[in-house]
C-alpha cells in the first residue's frame, strides 16, 4: 500500500519535472530537468521492482543511473563546445 | 511489538518521507526563478529523496543481494550527481547565463525605501 502511494508520488514529481523540461526558457533548464527525470526514473524502476516482486529490475536501475550521468555530462559539453576536449590545461573544453 | 512490524512501519515512514522530498524538489524545479536556483531542487531529489527511499527499501528487503544493489545505486548517484550539477553550472556560466538577483532587496534600495 505504501509502495503504491510512493510510486504515485514519484509519477507526480516526474510530471512536474516534465513541465520544466517543456517550458524551460534556456537549454540548461531542459538539461537540468532531464537529469532529475533520470534520477526519478531510477527511483520508479526500483518501486516497480518491489511492486511486482521481481527485484531483478535493480540492475536496470543501476545501469540507468550511470547512463543518465554520462548523458548529462556529454550534452552539457556539447552545447558549448560541440566536442569533449583534449587532456591538457590549455583547452577549456577539457575541464569538466 | 514484533520486529517485523517495527521494520515495516519504519520502512514505510522512510519511503513516504523520501517521496515527499521528491515532490518538494520537483516543485522547486518548477517554481524557482533561475537555472542556478533550480539546481537546489535537483539536489534535493538526488540526495534526500533517493537516499530515504533506498533506505526504506533496504529495511524492507533485509540483508541480501538486493540491499547491496540498492546501496550501490545510492553510492553511484552520490558520486555522479554533484559532478553533473557542477558541469552543468560551468556550462551555464560559459554560455553567458547571469545569476538571478532580486533587485528589490539590495542594500541601496533598502536605504532608499526607509
Amino acid at each position: 500500500m505504501i509502495v503504491v502511494i510512493g510510486s504515485w508520488a514519484i509519477v507526480l514529481a516526474m510530471l512536474l519535472v516534465l513541465i520544466r523540461a517543456f517550458r524551460g526558457p534556456t537549454v540548461y533548464d531542459r538539461i537540468l530537468a532531464v537529469n532529475s527525470f533520470g534520477t526519478l526514473t531510477v527511483i520508479l524502476i526500483t518501486f516497480y521492482g518491489f511492486l511486482s516482486d521481481r527485484p531483478d529490475f535493480l540492475d536496470l536501475a543501476l545501469v540507468y543511473a550511470l547512463i543518465s550521468f554520462i548523458g548529462t555530462i556529454a550534452v552539457s559539453k556539447y552545447i558549448r563546445y560541440a566536442r569533449l576536449g583534449d587532456h591538457n590545461p590549455d583547452d577549456p573544453a577539457g575541464d569538466i | 511489538m514484533p520486529v517485523e512490524t517495527l521494520l515495516s512501519l519504519l520502512s514505510g515512514a522512510l519511503i513516504l518521507s523520501g517521496a515527499l522530498f521528491c515532490l518538494i524538489g520537483a516543485l522547486g524545479i518548477v517554481r524557482l526563478p533561475d537555472v542556478f536556483s533550480r539546481m537546489h531542487g535537483a539536489g534535493i531529489i538526488d540526495t534526500l529523496g533517493l537516499l530515504l527511499i533506498m533506505a526504506g527499501f533496504v529495511l524492507l528487503a533485509g540483508m541480501n543481494l538486493i540491499s547491496v544493489k540498492l546501496l550501490m545505486i545510492v553510492g553511484f548517484v552520490f558520486f555522479t550527481s554533484p559532478i553533473a550539477t557542477h558541469a552543468l553550472s560551468r556550462a551555464c556560466l560559459n554560455g553567458g547565463i547571469k545569476p538571478y538577483e532580486n533587485k528589490k532587496d539590495t542594500p541601496e534600495n533598502k536605504d532608499k525605501a526607509s
